[in-house]
């Protein structure tokens, strides 16, 4: 009757005097309730991972995943040497950069902006009304975008004509793919990135700034040396994670912007690995280009935090 | 304040709020405008041009896209995987994260690294994908639900959040004979409302904004939620809304009305809950920070 001794003492010391196996058994309930969640990792996270394997095959699906017949790096071969390779390795970093450029800094620049407002109502209002948008789905904000930017009646076409200028067929270009793509993002997102940068600000010492004062540094001088260097590591954080899903900017508005006539800069590796998997069936060969993806990104993600560490931040793992 | 604010100071006030207000109507007003067209009449929206407030009120689009089955079959689709799917997620989430914020469960480390692994490599679409199939759910309202079912994201904040909760209160419920399974249910669980409200609301609005998962998994289009439609309408503009091919030419409102109207049906639901939920987001997102 060991558990029920046990209950009776502090849980760390008897943790620590137990058995494993007394711990298990006196801890069922606790495995008990981890197993639900473990399965669900184990089999819609790690199951996809062995998954992977099709891409050195020649999956068919009435073969199985077992018997369809082994082919080593044919996909990758195939994939390199095409001519979309390039096409898209471009597309994809040049959104991704247009992404860190334009968008990133934004929430802080915003979150440093409200932070220096002392009028509370004016503050709370617009962190209402900026929160907003980052509910709403990307099939609604393309769908926003579509209505301002059509040819047939379209606000902004409209207003272009009034002033004496002509149309532009904005959504099927490819010169103005990537700046709508950006700006929609910095409509959607950049109220909520905010958020993150406005508790980091809330923990700063007041008396910093009092001290700075006394100093004679001006708001902008304050700004420079107590408010930044206070959020510093969070901005670092937040762009190692950007770094590390540079790769996957945003799948779904992008899925939902592409059209016949601007396929050409807008395709990226995602849009790619569903029109070759999903639409042409072609398993193999697009989980070999997902996988290509993935693991790029998981350098990206490793050598970032590297790096982060190397600069003395604390990194995220 | 002991000091006067300088002139330099008060400009820099100004300017500041200039800019902030500036920006909040910037990120409102397409918005305000999609609502006030969906309810202008086709004149007044070619007159006019830019709407913020209708002078002739029409309700002919909500009326229009009302009359048709396939509107409120969407809705009704997105209501329920959004009710079911969020307490599913809920539940899931919570019910892992507990053991793993408790100090003398064994394992727990190996079970951490596990979930957030997940969060920096994945199999991808396609391995998933054929998963999905494999265990039969598509077409099936369950391939919205389950392969979603914990976000690894939330569920680490979740533990982190549990993991603050004084080590007292579990010492004593053992101590009057609770196993663990009851400390959860009976005193963790009504301890964490505030959290699990925030995280009902993300999980909430994924669910509502689910589009990419039903395009994968869901090809019966009487099945579609929302968002598919709503995609099918304004962006594919695949000639208005019918499941009734007949379309009653002379009823028919103007077609970018009625694209606005289904913007406000598909995204209203989803804003309407928001106010009662934002004093929690900050609070929330900063559970547990991004750290696990």
């Amino acid at each position: 009757m060991q558990t029920s001794l046990n209950a009776r003492v502090p849980a760390s010391s008897s943790a620590r005097s137990a058995t494993l196996m007394g711990r298990l058994v006196r801890n069922r309930w606790l495995y008990f309730m981890v197993l639900p969640g473990l399965l669900y990792f184990l089999i819609f996270k790690y199951w996809p991972m062995y998954g992977i394997f099709i891409a050195f095959k020649d999956y068919q699906p009435f073969l199985g995943f077992w018997d369809s017949p082994f082919v080593g790096l044919k996909h990758f071969d195939r994939f390199f040497s095409d001519s979309n390779f390039l096409v898209l390795f471009r597309n994809t970093l040049i959104l991704a950069a247009y992404n860190i450029l334009f968008f990133f800094p934004l929430p802080i620049v915003i979150a440093l902006m409200l932070n220096e407002l002392r009028q509370e109502f004016v503050k709370r209002t617009v962190q209402t009304l900026v929160y907003v948008p980052h509910f709403m789905s990307w099939v609604v904000v393309v769908g926003i975008a579509y209505i301002f930017l059509t040819t047939e009646g379209g606000i902004v076409n409209e207003m272009l004509v009034r002033f004496g200028g002509e149309k532009i067929n904005f959504l099927v270009s490819n010169e103005w793919f990537r700046t709508i793509i950006t700006a929609e993002v910095i409509w959607k997102e950049t109220g909520w990135g905010t958020i993150i940068f406005l508790a980091a600000l809330a923990g700063v010492d007041p008396q910093l700034y009092e001290a700075a004062r006394m100093d004679g540094a001006n708001r902008l001088r304050q700004l420079w040396h107590i408010t930044l260097p206070a959020i510093r590591s969070t901005i670092v954080i937040l762009l190692i994670l950007r770094l590390g899903h540079f790769l996957d900017t945003g799948f779904e508005q992008i899925f939902l912007m592409l059209n016949a006539m601007n396929r050409e800069v807008g395709e990226v590796f995602d849009t790619y690995v569903y029109s070759v998997g999903i639409s042409q069936g072609q398993y193999s060969f697009s989980t070999a280009v997902g996988l290509f993806k993935s693991v790029i990104g998981l350098i990206l993600v490793v050598v970032s935090n590297y790096l982060a560490k190397k600069f003395g931040e604390e990194g995220i793992y | 304040m002991p000091l006067k604010p300088s002139w330099g100071s008060r400009a820099f006030d100004s300017v500041n709020i200039a800019l902030l207000v500036a920006f909040a109507l910037l990120t409102v007003i397409p918005f305000i405008y999609v609502i006030a067209g969906s309810f202008a009449t086709q004149k007044e929206l070619l007159q006019r041009g830019f709407i913020l407030f209708p002078t002739e009120f029409s309700l002919d689009a909500y009326k229009y896209i009302f009359s048709t089955q396939t509107l409120v079959r969407s809705l009704l689709v997105t209501i329920y995987i959004t009710v079911t799917g969020t307490l599913i997620n809920i539940f899931f989430t919570c019910l892992m994260a507990y053991p793993l914020a408790r100090k003398d469960m064994d394992f727990r480390k190996p079970i951490l690294m596990l979930v957030v692994f997940t969060m920096l490599f994945s199999g991808g679409m396609i391995p998933t994908f054929l998963v999905v199939k494999q265990l039969g759910m598509i077409n099936s309202y369950w391939s919205l639900l389950i392969p979603s079912a914990i976000s690894a994201f939330n569920l680490i904040i979740m533990r982190n959040f549990f993991q603050q909760l004084p080590d007292g209160l579990e010492e004593s419920a053992k101590i009057d004979g609770c196993n663990d399974l009851g400390i959860f249910f009976r005193i963790v669980l009504p301890l964490s409302m505030p959290a699990i409200a925030t995280f009902s609301l993300f999980y909430a609005v994924g669910h509502w904004n689910t589009y990419f998962n039903a395009v994968l998994y869901i090809n019966d289009n009487t099945k579609w939620p929302i968002q598919v439609l709503l995609r099918q309408i304004v962006i594919l503009a695949s000639g208005g809304i019918g499941d009734s091919t007949a379309m009653d030419a002379e009823f028919a409102p103007p077609e970018q009305s009625v694209k606005m109207a289904v913007i406000v049906i598909s995204t209203l639901p989803i804003l309407l809950v928001y106010p009662f939920l934002q004093k929690h987001f900050a609070k929330g997102v900063l559970l547990g920070s991004v750290k696990g």
